[in-house]
């Protein structure tokens, strides 16, 4: 099929896949990229800039997406700790489960798992939005900096630990919230931004079923009453 | 007030030696503000190092070089084992990864400008790649830290190697610190957090754990890059030994060692100087781990912390090191410390800005305050104006081609074509500490303390 080009990680080596994608895809005319085979491998698809859309079919391991700009990455399967890490742009799906560390300090783009994400999922969050279809685990949204995580299921123990300006809205329980997290009342932006957030990830919920949680900016200030004689 | 000793007092005035002035004053102030004290540079205590060791210069028994005439080599390659495009440098004396934040883009720079001129490196810090560092250095270091504040794949793909930093000699375990006062909107923005907040690094990666993950972590890296540039590996001096090997297994090309003289912008008194072990006893180890990986010559290692002079220099390459790293040693020759700033081509006196931070030139630790009087570690826009990168680039070419000077000097008179030839052998140690941490023999005898 024209525009289409197919990898086999059991043919061929992902060094080789992942320089195609850097280099040569650009100006082949291909639109489509199929990864058959994923079985596990780490690090597939990273650090890729251009408008790509690829499928991966199977599991995959570490890093899936990372450094991801522009290319919209679907994944067939679950995906192992920090997918779409450091993303700057573009869009990465998972269908399955994703493992710890979900969209670590992802600048930008869009990260849809549609199961649920292990532990840490959105730390360091700087800038991107992460919608789960399922639960996140414990310490979600640690020290996230920026962007928005939608959470359908429930969230575990310190959830949002040290955030500064980055939002979490969670429709089921959230077991503990971190120090500095707090809940606050909807606004009529955040009804808004959870809605379009479950559209562009494909989920249907009423986005007046869920609460955000934000920092109370107590650590913004290492000690403000310091008074610290230099 | 303070009494003045006459010596006729006898016991009325005898100082303790456990509650000293200065730990009277460190309890004084911890009552009264109940914060630890932070604070920038490295380490003042005094422990074993450099300075402990001396050269046996050629004589009868071993031929030296013409000091000015014959040729010695300074050349230095760095990540030679897997990546496709290692690091060649004019000289094994780099500069050390300071972050712009904690660094104004002038003072960036500046350090862009030296390196450059001199054939060496630069390296980013947490806070990013500036324009001003990147176009202004041949070769560009890019570290990969807990932050990844500003990190990204264009900068990535811009740097000639990338440097994972796992700790660092003066808080090895601790994370970072950049005091509001310091972050102005375009640090924030770089960082993407609102201007002025305290702003806290974390002290672990936030995508990878422990060494098995490290390994996976260098490859993803490396896949990004395709397999081109070196990675490096960083940390602060404590359990050498077993970190080293961890990182040479993980497949760093580069192992960085700091060691706890390093410096810092600003960190926690408490672990300046209770927190890791002397640069001296961290290169013995990290060499010994290297060598006992029979990977010497195929990874590369650079010593940081407390690198001063073109002996430090000699000293570490004998020992093992392939390379070394300078931050405190570079500021200085910016000016840090010193008793004025250059304003057009004029000597300016900061001794009142000194005292204005409640401190004077030689005793100045203040970088954590984004007040630097010499302009050097701070983005206040009216004292940054103190340092023109012009001539900061001048005075540190002058002092790093100085420590180049230095280096070759010393090789040659220990008989070496090539600084990267100097060897164990060509050392000994004044005092039974420096003797046992560095594995090398009490000058005058044969003997190392522990064999
Ligand atoms: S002079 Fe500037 S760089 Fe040096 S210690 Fe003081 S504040 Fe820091």
């Amino acid at each position: 099929m024209e525009g289409v080009k197919q990898f086999d990680l059991a043919v061929t080596p992902l060094r080789e896949v992942n320089r195609y994608l850097h280099h040569d895809v650009a100006a082949s005319g291909v639109e489509r990229v199929k990864i058959l085979n994923a079985d596990g491998a780490h690090s597939i698809a990273v650090g890729l800039n251009v408008p790509l859309d690829i499928e991966v079919d199977g599991h995959c391991g570490y890093y899936l997406g990372g450094m991801n700009q522009l290319a919209r990455i679907t994944v067939q399967g679950n995906a192992g700790p920090g997918v779409g890490e450091n993303m700057m742009s573009g869009s990465i799906r998972v269908k399955g489960f994703a493992s710890t560390a979900a969209g670590a300090s992802a600048h930008g783009g869009l990260l849809a798992i549609q199961g649920d994400a292990a532990l840490r999922c959105g730390i360091s969050l700087k800038g991107g939005d992460i919608v789960v279809g399922g639960s996140v685990g414990s310490f979600s949204a640690f020290m996230a900096q920026a962007g928005r995580i939608v959470v359908c299921g429930d969230a575990g123990d310190g959830l949002g630990d040290s955030l500064y300006e980055a939002v979490i809205y969670v429709r089921g329980s959230v077991r503990s919230l971190g120090t500095d997290a707090r809940f606050e009342p909807m606004q009529a932006s955040d009804y808004e931004a959870v809605r379009e957030l479950l559209d562009a990830a494909g989920f249907e919920h009423d986005p007046r079923d869920f609460k955000r949680v934000a920092s109370a900016k107590s650590l913004y200030h290492w000690n403000v009453d310091a008074n610290q004689e230099y | 007030m303070t009494h003045e000793r006459t010596g006729s007092e006898g016991l009325s005035l005898e100082e303790s030696a456990g509650y000293d002035r200065r730990t009277l004053d460190y309890i004084q102030r911890a009552a009264a503000t109940g914060l630890y004290e932070i604070r920038g540079l490295g380490a003042k205590r005094k422990v074993a190092s450099f300075d402990d060791l001396v050269f046996l210069g050629a004589s009868l028994s071993r031929y030296p070089l013409e000091g000015y005439r014959e040729k010695c080599s300074t050349k230095t390659v760095l990540g030679t084992r897997h990546a496709r495009k290692p690091v060649e440098l004019a000289t094994p004396i780099t500069i050390a990864g300071m972050s712009f934040g904690a660094l104004s883009a002038r003072v960036k720079e500046s350090l862009g400008r030296a390196a450059t001129a001199l054939g060496t490196s630069t390296t980013t810090g947490d806070g990013g790649m500036t324009v001003e560092e990147r176009s202004s250095s041949k070769t560009l270091v890019y570290q990969c830290l807990p932050s990844r504040y500003g990190f990204n794949p264009d900068d990535v793909r811009k740097a000639d190697a990338i440097e994972i930093v796992i700790g660092q000699g003066a808080k090895p375990g601790g994370g970072g610190m950049l005091l509001g006062q310091k972050v102005n909107p375009r640090v924030a923005r770089m960082r993407t957090l609102p201007p002025g907040v305290d702003q806290r690094s974390a002290s672990r990666h936030p995508d990878w754990t422990g060494p098995d993950d490290l390994v996976i972590k260098i490859n993803e890296l490396r896949e990004i890059t395709d397999w081109e540039k070196p990675i490096y590996v960083k940390v602060g001096a404590t359990r050498v030994n077993h970190d080293v090997k961890l990182a040479i297994h993980a497949g760093a090309d580069v192992i960085v060692v700091d060691g706890m003289q390093g410096g810092t912008a600003a960190t926690q008194t408490v672990f300046i100087e209770h927190v890791g072990i002397p640069t001296l006893a961290a290169l013995r180890q990290a060499v010994q781990a290297i060598d006992d990986l029979e990977m010497r010559g195929k990874v590369q290692l650079i010593i940081s912390g407390g690198i001063r002079s073109g002996a430090d220099v000699a000293k570490a390459l004998a020992m093992g090191a392939d390379a070394v790293a300078i931050g405190q040693g570079v500021l200085m020759a910016l000016g840090c410390n010193s008793g004025s700033y250059v304003a057009d081509g004029r000597h300016v006196s900061a001794i009142e800005d000194y005292r204005r931070l409640g401190t004077a030139p030689g005793f100045c630790h203040h970088c954590h305050t984004g007040k630097c009087p010499v302009g050097v570690t701070t983005q206040d826009p009216q004292l940054e104006q103190r340092l023109d990168p012009a001539v900061g680039a001048k005075r540190l070419t002058n002092y790093l081609k100085t420590l180049n000077m230095e280096l070759t000097t010393i090789a040659r008179a220990c008989g070496k074509q090539d600084v990267h030839h100097l060897e164990r052998e060509d050392l000994v140690a004044l005092t039974v500490e420096a003797a046992a941490m560095a594995n090398i023999p009490l000058a005058g005898t044969n003997w190392v303390p522990g064999s």
